[in-house]
This record gives structure tokens, C-alpha cells and sequence, in this order.
């Protein structure tokens, strides 16, 4: 809220000095300054994803088909989880804009409600983002690479011809059992299309489905004998998950690294804002702006804290939706 | 030197306050905004679900988002951060740099991008 900025006053009053004419403190002034100087950072960090993007010359990941998993649940939800996040950033800005609001009244007690459900927002998307990064990492059910061209026929009819190291996708259930065979656990028997954990963890898997193009158009299962085609065709090389040097959605892996710079600068922008407000949120309670008789603070971090919603916008749109 | 954070009732934006009336008035702006927000997010999971990246219409759904995203971005500028409100002299100064920036460094980048494919595919 502007206060003085709605006033007119004449142009030779304003810029005459004495005062300032944008009508705002040192300090919200400099909050502004920098966000346009953080936003330029998130700006060219999106606008690299971009250009990289534009220059792949492999298929690149669909998010609707990349990022489709809910904790606790199977099966597929496009963006769920992803439109989840965003609902929970937009909700604890709006927390915060009352937060300020009360601020302008001088209510104390409206302040500490509003910014400690900010703040109780804000632990909710960082565990979130957490959920997600790890959910990225563990990958599901991962890849192998084919040692030989194969082609397949897939229920529909539809013939698919395969080269040899193109990369052909399990499902979670199978690929976790896969991938501590792959790393040489002994405890793991693999027997033809069945896979067995031995001990204490006895648990048993069978691959009922191989999948084609699992991040990219054309997603496509492969069942029966054609499955085992490419099952028999396969290579050592495995890729599990993601990290700094493969992953399993893309051959590019540029993908891995801007979903891990992009949104883990995010969310340390978001760590650091939950951060900031649990602070001002202490001086809030201890009555420190009530003496100084404005709640100005409220609304400083309160930019920084919408800011960080609308750089998430930003990346909801260009690296999870187009 | 004097913060001028510390200054009450000087002529800058200390002076914000505003009567219960006012605010009630201003909350439901807010909760009409909040709405506004997550409608828009979920009309936008939807159109990304149901039309396929083959689609003719894929395109035309880009735009869509983009438009959208900067409509959301405006309600978050303007009325969550209050910008809307300042004085244009301020609106300026931070809105009109950030877009040329920003306008030059998505036109070069994408150019670039797309002329690097199309070096790759003359060469391959």
C-alpha cells in the first residue's frame, strides 16, 4: 500500500530533493532494486533452459509425462503434484498479503496469524520440493539400453523398429529390484523376467510391461513375447534415476541439471524467505514494530516473499508445462 | 544519518495505514485475486493434460500459457505486491529496464538455440 504515493504532488516538488519521489523508504526501495536483480538471474536461467531446449537435438522430456507421481500413491497424475506446489506458494502469498494488510491497521494479533501461516506455508513447499528432488533422483523403474536393433509389434498393431543403445523403460515396481541387481547386490536373484529379493526383505517381481518413449510423444507399451524380445536384447548400461551425469528422462542431460539449478535455486530462495520471516516474525511478537508504530518490515519481506511465488509461475509455465 | 524506516508520519511509504473499513474492502480484493490464481493454475493443468504435444493446437495452448502466466504475474505484481499503487515514477524505473533486458536476452537466446539446431541438422 502506498500511503504518500497516492497524493499528487507537482513534479518540481517531487524531484525538487528533500524527499523522495517515488514516495517509498530507503529500504523498500532497495527490496524493489534487488528483486529486479534477482529476477533478471531467474529470467536468464529460464531463458538458458531455452535456448538449450530450442538447440536439443533429442527428443526432450514431456512434463506431463515426466512429472506424474503422488506420494503415497500409484499410477499416473500429470501435474498433480507440480499444480499442488503452485496452489500451496499462491495460498501462503495470499496469507502474507493479509499479513500485511493487518499491518496497516496496526493489528499485531492479525499479523502474527497471517505471517505464521506463511511461514507454516512455507515449510509445506520446501518438504515438497524435497519430495519432488528425491522422487526426480530415485527415478521410476529406469532404463536399459538395447544391445541390438529389435523390432516390436505393441497391442495396437503398431510396429516400432529399435537401434541398438536406444532406451527402452521398466516399470518402478521391477526397475528398484533392477537397479540394486545392477549394483551387485547379492541379495537379488534375476530369473528370466522375474526378479527375486532374498532375507529378511523377501519380496518378488515379475516385468509384466517394457515402455517405449516413457518421456517423450508416443509413449507406448510393449507386453507378451514382444516384450521379451527387448528384454533379451538388452545391454548392461542401465540408467537409474538422475543425477549430475545421466538421467533417465532425457539423453540430454542439460534436463537433470536446469530441473535441479532452477528449481533448487527456488527453493532456496524459498528456504531463505521461511527464514526471514520466522525473524521478522519474532520481532513482530516481541512488539518491536508496534513502538516504531508502522509495520513497514511486514511488507519488505512480504515483496521478497511474492517475488518467490512469482518466479515459481515462471517455472510452472516454462519447465513443467510447455 | 536518520533510518527512515525509524521516521514516524513522514511524507514516504510509512504513512500506509488504512481504517477497518478500508480493509475489509482490500481483503475481499485479495481473496478475489487468490481465486483468480489458482483457477487459472488449474484451467492450465488441464489444457497440458488434455492436449497433446501432437496436437494441431499445441501451439495456439503455448500462447495460452504464456499469456496466462503473464496475466497471473501481473495480478501478483500489481496487486500482491502492491505496484499498482505506487507511483509511476516507481513502476517505471523497476518495470520498463527489466523488460528490455529481458526482452533482448529471450530474442537472442532463442535465436541462437534455433540456429544451432539447424547447424546440427545441415551437418547430420
Amino acid at each position: 500500500m502506498a500511503g504518500d504515493a497516492t497524493k499528487t504532488i507537482s513534479k518540481e516538488t517531487l524531484w525538487g530533493g528533500g524527499q523522495s519521489p517515488f514516495s517509498v523508504s530507503y529500504g523498500k526501495m532497495m527490496m524493489w532494486y534487488f528483486l529486479v536483480s534477482d529476477a533478471l538471474t531467474f529470467g536468464g536461467l529460464l531463458t538458458a533452459y531455452g535456448f538449450v531446449r530450442h538447440g536439443a537435438e533429442v527428443p526432450w522430456p514431456v512434463g506431463e509425462q515426466a512429472f506424474e507421481a503422488l506420494p503415497f500413491l500409484h499410477g499416473h497424475f500429470p501435474l498433480v503434484y507440480v499444480a499442488l506446489m503452485t496452489f500451496i506458494l499462491i495460498v501462503s502469498s495470499v496469507t502474507m498479503v493479509l499479513a500485511v494488510e493487518a499491518g496497516h491497521r496496526n493489528n499485531k494479533k492479525g499479523v502474527v496469524k497471517w505471517l505464521g501461516l506463511t511461514i507454516i506455508g512455507g515449510f509445506f513447499f520446501v518438504g515438497s520440493q524435497a519430495w519432488e528432488w528425491s522422487h526426480f533422483i530415485h527415478g521410476s523403474g529406469g532404463a536399459f539400453q538395447l544391445a541390438t536393433a529389435v523390432t516390436v509389434t505393441d497391442a495396437e498393431g503398431g510396429v516400432h523398429t529399435l537401434n541398438a543403445g536406444d532406451r527402452v523403460f521398466m516399470d518402478a515396481e521391477f526397475g528398484h529390484l533392477m537397479e540394486e541387481y545392477v549394483e551387485g547386490n547379492p541379495d537379488i536373484i534375476l530369473d528370466g523376467t522375474t526378479i527375486n529379493s532374498v532375507g529378511a526383505h523377501a519380496h518378488e517381481a515379475t516385468l509384466d510391461y517394457l515402455t517405449l518413449n516413457k518421456y517423450v510423444i508416443g509413449r507406448t507399451a510393449i507386453e507378451g513375447a514382444e516384450m521379451a524380445k527387448l528384454w533379451n536384447a538388452r545391454s548392461d548400461q542401465f540408467v537409474f534415476g538422475a543425477n549430475l551425469q545421466v538421467s533417465e528422462y532425457a539423453e540430454h542431460q542439460d534436463y537433470a541439471g536446469f530441473f535441479f539449478f532452477i528449481t533448487g535455486f527456488h527453493g532456496f530462495h524459498v528456504f531463505s524467505g521461511v527464514v526471514i520471516n520466522i525473524i521478522v516474525f519474532t520481532m513482530v511478537v516481541r512488539g518491536v514494530f508496534e513502538r516504531r508504530g508502522h509495520y513497514e518490515m511486514v511488507e519488505k519481506i512480504g515483496l521478497y516473499w511474492h517475488f518467490v511465488d512469482l518466479v515459481w509461475v515462471f517455472v510452472f509455465t516454462f519447465f513443467y508445462l510447455v | 544519518m536518520e533510518r527512515d524506516d525509524l521516521i514516524v508520519n513522514d511524507s514516504y511509504s510509512l504513512n500506509a495505514h488504512h481504517s477497518e473499513e478500508a480493509g475489509v474492502k482490500i481483503r475481499k480484493k485479495i481473496i478475489f485475486v487468490t481465486v483468480l490464481l489458482t483457477a487459472i493454475t488449474v484451467f492450465e493443468v488441464f489444457l497440458g493434460v488434455y492436449i497433446k504435444r501432437n496436437s494441431d493446437f499445441w501451439t495456439l495452448t503455448k500462447w495460452v500459457f504464456i499469456i496466462l502466466t503473464l496475466l497471473k504475474a501481473g495480478y501478483i505484481v500489481m496487486s500482491f505486491m502492491h505496484l499498482g499503487e505506487e507511483r509511476k515514477n516507481l513502476r517505471n524505473v523497476i518495470l520498463i529496464p527489466y523488460f528490455i533486458f529481458i526482452g533482448y536476452l529471450i530474442f537472442i537466446a532463442l535465436t541462437e538455440g534455433t540456429a544451432h539446431l539447424d547447424m546440427f541438422e545441415s551437418v547430420h
